[in-house]
C-alpha cells in the first residue's frame, strides 16, 4: 500500500459521500413521487399501486401468479398489484386497518361480519371447491364411510388417530372449527395437534403422524407423492369452500385504491376469467381445483 | 435422503438451466443485504470506534442498548419498520412497505447494532498502550483512530462477516416488510419458506442449496481478504 494515511482517509471520506449521496438519491425518489401523486384528500392516494390481501390456498395453487395477475397487468399495465399472501383472517384485519385494498378470502361467516362493520363495499363469490380430508390409507375413523365431514370429525377424536390442526386463523382453519361445532367434539386433547403453520408444513406433520387433517384440494394434489395420505372424504355441502374478493371501502379507509380494487374484482368476475378458473389444474393435476363461482353467471350465491 | 438427493438435482437444474426467476430471486438477496451491510458498516464501525474510546455521560445506556439491539429477534424489527412504514403510520406517506428499500432498512435496523457492538469490542480490545504510543508519537485524532482500525481489521471483518451472515439468512424481518412478492419483494429466505408450505419441497430445497452456495461464496471471499491482511 503507497498510499498514506491522509490520502486512505480522504479516500474513505470520499466512500462515504458517495454512499450517502446514493441513499439521498434513493429515497428522494420516492419522496418525490409521493408528494405529486398524492394531493391530499382527493381519492387519488396510489392509483398506480394495488394491495392485494390474499389467502395463501389461491396464491400457492398459482391461480393468481399464472392466471389472474397477467391479465389484470394486461388490462391495467399502469397499477402494480403488491400480493400478500396471508391468511384469511389476517388478509380481513389488514383490510380493517386500511392496509390493503382488495382481499381475497374464503371465510364465509367472518366476511359478513367485515362487510357489516362497514370495511368493505364490495363482495363477490369467485370461485369455489371442496376441502378434502386426508388421512391414513388404513382409515381407523371410517371417514370414507361417513354422510358428511361432522359425521366424519365426529368419529375421529376415539379412533386413536390423531387429529392436525392449522391452528393459524387461516379460512382452512376456521372451516375446520365450524365442522368440530357441527360435530359436538370439543377439539381438546392428546389427540388433537396444532401446527400454527401453513397448509404444507401441516399436511408434513400429519404425514409423519398418520394422522387426519383438513386441507384444500390444490396443496394436497402438488405434496401428494411426497405424502403416506389418502383423500377420503367425499364432496358434502358441510366442506364447500367460497373464495370471496372484497374492496374495502374507501370512505372508511381514504387511503385505499378503490379503483383499482374494483377493476381487479370486475376481471376476476369476468365470463372468459371465471371459465378459466373452471380449468385451472387440470394441466397439472388431471382436475381443476376450483369451480367458477361468480354470481354474475347464475352460479350459487352464498 | 431421497428428498434431498430430489433437491439436489433440482438445485442444479435450475442454477444450470438458467432459471431467469431463480437468478433473480438469488440476486435480490445479495443486494438487499449487502447495500443493509454497507450503510450498517459505514455508520457502524465509526460509532463502535467512538464508543470505545470516548467517555460521555450515558455511554453505559447506550452500549446496554447497543448490545440488547444484538438480540432483538429479526421478525420484532420488521414489525416494528413495518408499522412505521404502513400507510396509516408515521412514515407511510413514503409509500414503502412492501418494496426492496424497506427490506434494506429493516435489514440495516437489525445489522446495526451487531457491527457497532462488534466494532467497539474490537477496538477496546486493543492494548491501551498502543493508543498511548500513537498518541505519543504524535498522531492527530483522526489519525489515531485511522491506525487503530487498521489494528483491528481481523476482528472488525470478522464482526461485519457475522452481521452479513445474519442478514442473508434472515426470514423475519424482510417477510414482512417486503412481503414476499414474487417478482418483486421476494428473496431466498422468503421463497423457500413459501415453497415449503406449499408443497413444492424440491424447489424450496434448491433454493436452500443456492442460499448455502451465496453464503459460503460471499463469506469465503471475506474469509480470504480477512486471512490475507494478516501478512500485510
Amino acid at each position: 500500500m503507497f498510499i498514506t494515511a491522509s490520502q486512505r482517509l480522504k479516500l474513505l471520506l470520499m466512500f462515504l459521500v458517495v454512499v450517502f449521496a446514493l441513499m439521498a438519491a434513493a429515497c428522494g425518489d420516492d419522496g418525490a413521487a409521493a408528494t405529486e401523486e398524492s394531493p391530499a384528500g382527493d381519492g387519488a392516494y396510489e392509483a398506480d399501486q394495488l394491495i392485494l390481501a390474499t389467502t395463501t390456498s389461491l396464491k400457492d395453487s398459482g391461480l393468481l401468479d399464472e392466471l389472474v395477475l397477467p391479465a389484470f397487468n394486461e388490462a391495467h399495465p399502469d397499477i402494480t398489484v403488491k400480493t400478500i399472501a396471508v391468511g384469511s383472517g389476517e388478509a380481513m384485519q389488514m383490510g380493517r386497518d386500511g392496509e390493503a385494498d382488495v382481499l381475497l378470502v374464503h371465510s364465509p361467516a367472518d366476511e359478513a361480519a367485515f362487510m357489516e362493520e362497514g370495511n368493505g363495499t364490495i363482495r363477490l363469490p369467485v370461485a369455489q371447491n371442496y376441502f378434502v380430508i386426508v388421512g391414513p390409507a388404513d382409515d381407523p375413523a371410517g371417514v370414507a364411510d361417513a354422510a358428511d365431514a361432522a359425521e366424519a370429525f365426529a368419529a375421529i377424536p376415539d379412533s386413536g388417530t390423531p387429529f392436525v390442526s392449522r391452528g393459524d386463523d387461516s379460512g382452512t382453519h376456521k372451516k375446520e372449527l365450524s365442522v368440530w361445532e357441527a360435530a359436538g367434539v370439543t377439539p381438546e386433547g392428546d389427540w388433537y395437534t396444532s401446527t400454527g403453520q401453513g397448509m404444507g408444513e401441516t399436511l408434513q406433520v400429519t404425514s409423519e403422524r398418520q394422522g387426519y387433517t383438513l386441507t384444500d384440494l390444490g396443496t394436497f394434489l402438488s405434496m401428494q407423492d411426497s405424502l403416506d395420505l389418502e383423500v377420503l372424504s367425499e364432496e358434502s355441502e358441510d366442506l364447500r369452500n367460497i373464495y370471496s374478493v372484497i374492496v374495502v371501502n374507501q370512505l372508511v379507509h381514504p387511503k385505499t385504491n378503490a379503483a383499482g380494487a374494483e377493476m381487479f374484482a370486475q376481471i376476476l368476475v369476468a365470463s372468459d376469467m371465471q371459465a378459466q378458473i373452471g380449468e385451472f389444474g387440470t394441466a397439472e393435476f388431471g382436475q381443476p381445483l376450483f369451480a367458477p363461482n361468480a354470481a354474475a353467471l347464475g352460479g350459487p350465491d352464498y | 435422503m431421497g428428498q434431498i438427493w430430489e433437491g439436489f438435482e433440482e438445485a442444479l437444474r435450475l442454477l444450470f438451466s438458467g432459471d431467469a426467476e431463480v437468478y433473480q430471486i438469488a440476486l435480490r438477496s445479495l443486494w438487499v443485504s449487502t447495500l443493509a451491510l454497507t450503510i450498517a458498516a459505514v455508520i457502524g464501525v465509526p460509532l463502535g470506534a467512538a464508543l470505545a474510546q470516548i467517555r460521555f455521560w450515558g455511554r453505559g445506556g447506550v452500549v446496554s442498548l447497543v448490545n440488547t439491539g444484538m438480540g432483538v429477534p429479526p421478525v420484532v424489527v420488521g414489525l416494528f419498520v413495518g408499522l412505521l412504514l404502513a400507510r396509516n403510520g408515521p412514515f407511510g406517506d413514503l409509500r414503502l412497505l412492501y418494496s426492496n428499500q424497506a427490506m434494506v432498512i429493516a435489514q440495516l435496523v437489525i445489522a446495526l447494532p451487531i457491527v457497532v457492538g462488534l466494532s467497539m469490542a474490537a477496538i477496546q480490545h486493543l492494548d491501551e498502550g498502543l493508543r498511548m504510543q500513537i498518541v505519543a508519537l504524535g498522531a492527530g485524532r483522526l489519525r489515531t483512530f485511522w491506525l487503530l482500525l487498521r489494528e483491528a481489521r481481523i476482528t472488525l471483518m470478522a464482526a461485519l462477516m457475522v452481521a452479513y451472515g445474519a442478514l442473508l439468512s434472515e426470514v423475519g424481518a424482510v417477510q414482512v416488510v417486503g412481503g414476499n412478492i414474487r417478482g418483486q419483494t421476494q428473496v431466498l429466505t422468503t421463497g423457500i419458506v413459501e415453497r415449503m408450505r406449499s408443497g413444492q419441497q424440491a424447489t424450496a430445497i434448491a433454493l436452500g442449496i443456492i442460499l448455502m452456495l451465496l453464503v459460503l461464496g460471499v463469506l469465503g471471499g471475506m474469509t480470504i481478504i480477512q486471512q490475507r491482511s494478516r501478512r500485510t
